[in-house]
């Protein structure tokens, strides 16, 4: 082959590669794009449709329930504002414990509750994933801010 | 006094730095020998103080010198010593640490074995590497210095993260970080060739050995790591497409396409601006792995570290480095070029398939992983990215490529008949093709698709790799023996069949099941009877646990008796799990201990997993090809030409 074809070939190839690349990308980024949603929204609805999401929040205190001896469990999820509850049906992660920020993958079933088919907790226990302390935050300054106006009504 | 010591050496190890990345690249601007002899001097000592200061480091640990907050942070008392070692690379001032040891240990290879290299050229890449030395100097002691006291000092330190307590992970970032490092021996190699204007064959010569080098380290460390994750992260996957797991996969991606880059360099004197634009982007993404786990930028289990004044830094010594290859790359690369041609079935298509497809791989991962940060940025929400996606974006360029590997590695420089060819691969192709189709099916009882497609392409390479060994071994007295570097290429592609073999069986046929049992409970998963045959309390140095004692029986008859813990750490009072792992060569049986469900139940998960030793197998078959072909005569004879350039430069081994 000859520089020029050789270059040609290259480039012919390197083309196909980046379009293939592109159309790929974009078809299959958006079937496996994972959106957080904030608990806040969950409640209200606003929730993908027909797909699988993720929450975070910190497990409420004394929300972990199960029948004994059943691997499946419940517990509630709280962004200190509004409250959702997860079921799962699974081991739970070693980190999981009430009180700890966490994350659920899964969807939305019936009756509101929330069906997990993954929980995520972090490895350090002081560690809080960065989309739920945000969450928090915000969260814990809506209701603040709530609290405030309502004793300036009163 | 010995934190000081260790402080001091490597503010001493930072002004040595600066001598070897300033003045050896002076001098080879201005032919100037006094200025270029002080280049494998001032690498030595370099090593040495950081040397020093790392030993200060570890001897903090093994002393347990609480007043180093370092180590309050990441020790206690009753860690056992080969923990309180490997507890000195295991958060992060002290792997900044042991990957600055590790880049002076390379400078310091690179210039005991360059002596045949022309003075300004030697000269040009360890100044290249005094620099990159200075920068990550730099970084440790203004943002994160591992001696920093801590007054008064706490009665016992905060322990190491449990995870980390294990000799998997002991050893793991060593390995890893070797391989990071080593790319920026070829990144080295390629500015000097840049500034120097010259880039012929006998450069593509010298760099291969060193990027092989990097590359196998590179393999092996993440193999381990994978290893590690699956056993003691406690649920038995081997690849999570966590963000840290991809920051070492991209440059091992694009270090593969740069050793087979540097093959046609060095073969042909071809290729030469892409083989360039390859070293430097295998560096760049090693340090873009650095960045990315560093700075705590992303959302993983990995990142321990979060300091936003860490990120701006690493951020700029990544824009001032890559910027400045690449705009050294714009201005000389196209002086650079060859006129060689080739023809359209010849070793040289096939080495160019190979790398238009890594590095689609490459970028696909890249868009994954830095997808969540720009949406973040452009404030579209929070997103993750599944694997699934990596999944199909890996599979997609590299199942072509294990199939072209076959093809390429029988096929001749310059041009290739067809129908020699033809000959010589139908039968192995025959093979394959009913292999394939015969152990999904018959062995584990299923069909599809990608499975066939996968476990083909696997018994191809295997089959097509045994070839050129074969005709050597059966060759007539007299005629030449294949080389060690065609031998190495075998073997490693060999690797490459066996973890695609791996890969396509286990992520196939892999059984796992969540159950609830009480002791005396037994369930059948994959062929097999998990029977719980109780619990007790077992008290470790720094631990306690929970023991399960299951049984396992195949048709009745006893396999074995797994031990899985449930361990909770005395200081953290972190819970961990520990695994009981059955292996074999042809499947493993995994066993771990959940939760007390209460009515004396636990949660376990058993699993079966075929073929999973040949994933990581198939690595270290990979790197040990990359060993031998190293290790080739024709390199070895520029590294041990015992020719001092300068007579002033003669660096103790």
């Amino acid at each position: 082959m000859k520089p020029r074809q050789q270059r040609m070939l290259a480039v012919g190839l390197a083309a196909v590669g980046v379009l293939l690349a592109t159309g790929l990308t974009l078809r299959a980024f958006q079937e496996n794009m994972m959106f957080f949603v904030e608990i806040s929204d969950v409640v209200q609805g606003k929730v993908p449709d027909e797909r699988n999401f993720r929450v975070g929040g910190v497990v409420v205190d004394g929300s972990v329930t199960r029948e004994p001896g059943e691997l499946e469990v419940e517990f509630t999820l709280t962004d200190l504002e509004n409250e959702l509850v997860v079921t799962y049906d699974g081991i739970l992660p070693d980190l999981f414990r009430e009180g700890q920020g966490i994350i659920a993958h899964g969807r939305m079933g019936d009756g509101g509750k929330f069906i997990a088919d993954e929980v995520l907790a972090k490895h350090d226990e002081n560690y809080m994933p960065p989309e739920v302390a945000e969450s928090l935050a915000k969260h814990t300054a809506a209701k603040e801010a709530t609290i405030v106006a309502d004793k300036k009504e009163q | 006094m010995i934190p000081e010591v260790g402080h001091f050496a490597l503010i001493l190890a930072l002004s040595l730095a600066i001598c070897q990345g300033v003045l050896p690249l002076l001098g080879a601007y201005r032919n100037d020998v006094a200025m270029m002899a002080v280049a494998r001097p001032a690498a030595v000592g370099q090593f040495v103080f950081v040397a020093i200061s790392f030993i200060c480091l570890a001897w903090s640990f093994l002393d347990s010198d609480f007043s180093v907050l370092y180590v309050a942070n990441h020790s206690q008392l009753a860690l056992p010593a080969i923990y309180k070692i490997s507890a000195v690379w295991g958060a992060h001032e002290g792997s900044m640490l042991l990957w600055i040891l590790l880049l002076a240990a390379w400078t310091v290879a690179v210039s005991r074995y360059s002596s045949a290299l022309p003075d300004t050229f030697s000269s040009r890449v360890i100044g290249v590497l005094g620099l990159l030395s200075c920068g990550f100097l730099l970084f440790t002691l203004l943002t994160s210095n591992p001696f920093e006291r801590l007054i008064p000092a706490p009665p016992d330190g905060a322990d190491l993260n449990p995870l980390l307590q294990d000799p998997g992970l002991a050893i793991h970032p060593p390995i890893l970080y070797a391989g990071y490092v080593g790319f920026a021996v070829a990144f080295a190699f390629a500015i000097a060739a840049m500034l120097s204007g010259n880039l012929d064959r006998a450069w593509a010569r010298w760099t291969r050995p060193w990027t092989t080098w990097a590359w196998l380290f590179l393999t092996v460390g993440i193999a381990l790591g994978s290893w590690w994750a699956y056993y003691e992260l406690g649920w038995g996957g081997w690849w999570f497409w966590d963000p840290v797991e991809n920051a070492s996969f991209m440059p091992w991606l694009a270090g593969t396409a740069l050793i087979h880059s540097l093959a046609v360099t060095e073969k042909r004197g071809l290729f030469k601006s892409w083989t360039l634009l390859l070293a430097i982007s295998a560096f760049s993404l090693s340090l873009l792995g650095t960045f990315l786990v560093r700075s705590g930028i992303l959302i993983s289990v990995h990142s321990f570290a979060t300091d936003p004044e860490r990120g701006m830094f690493i951020l700029g010594f990544l824009g001032l480095t890559i910027g400045g290859a690449l705009a050294l790359f714009a201005w000389r690369a196209p002086s650079l070029d060859s006129s060689a041609g080739f023809r359209a079935l010849s070793r040289e298509t096939f080495l160019l398939l190979n790398n238009v497809l890594l590095v689609i791989a490459t970028t696909l991962i890249l868009i994954g992983t830095l997808a969540p940060l720009v949406v973040e940025v452009i404030d579209g929400g929070k997103i993750s990215v599944g694997p699934p996606w990596f999944e199909i974006a890996l599979a997609i360029p590299l199942l072509p490529l294990v199939l072209l590997i076959g093809v390429g590695m029988h096929t001749a420089w310059r041009s290739q008949a067809f129908k020699p060819l033809v000959a010589q691969l139908k039968l192995p192709a025959i093979v394959a093709i009913a292999a394939g189709i015969i152990v999904p099916t018959f062995v584990y009882g299923r069909f599809g698709l990608l499975l066939v497609i996968g476990t083909t392409a696997g018994f191809w390479i295997l089959l097509v790799s045994l070839i050129q060994p074969m005709r050597s071994w059966r060759r007539k007295p007299g005629t030449p023996a294949i080389t060690r570097g065609a031998l190495g290429m075998s073997v490693a592609h060999f690797g490459v069949g066996m973890f695609a073999i791996g890969v396509s069986i286990v992520s196939a046929f892999n059984v796992e099941a969540d159950v609830s049992l009480r002791p005396g409970e037994q369930v059948s998963v994959g062929g097999y009877e998990f029977e719980l045959r109780g619990l007790r309390n077992v008290d470790g140095p720094n631990y306690q646990a929970v023991e399960g004692e299951i049984e396992i029986r195949k048709n009745g008859e006893f396999v074995a008796k797994l031990r899985p813990q449930k361990r909770t750490y005395i200081i953290q009072k972190n819970p961990m799990t520990e695994a009981g792992i059955l292996v074999s060569w042809n499947r493993d049986l995994f066993v771990a201990l959940g939760d007390p469900l209460g009515n004396d139940a636990w949660s376990v998960r058993l699993q079966y997993k075929p073929m999973i030793r040949f994933i990581w197998l198939g690595a270290f078959v990979m790197a040990f090809g990359g060993i031998i072909a190293a290790s080739d005569r024709r390199y070895r004879l520029y590294a041990n030409a015992k020719r001092p350039l300068i007579k002033t430069s003669e660096a103790p081994a």
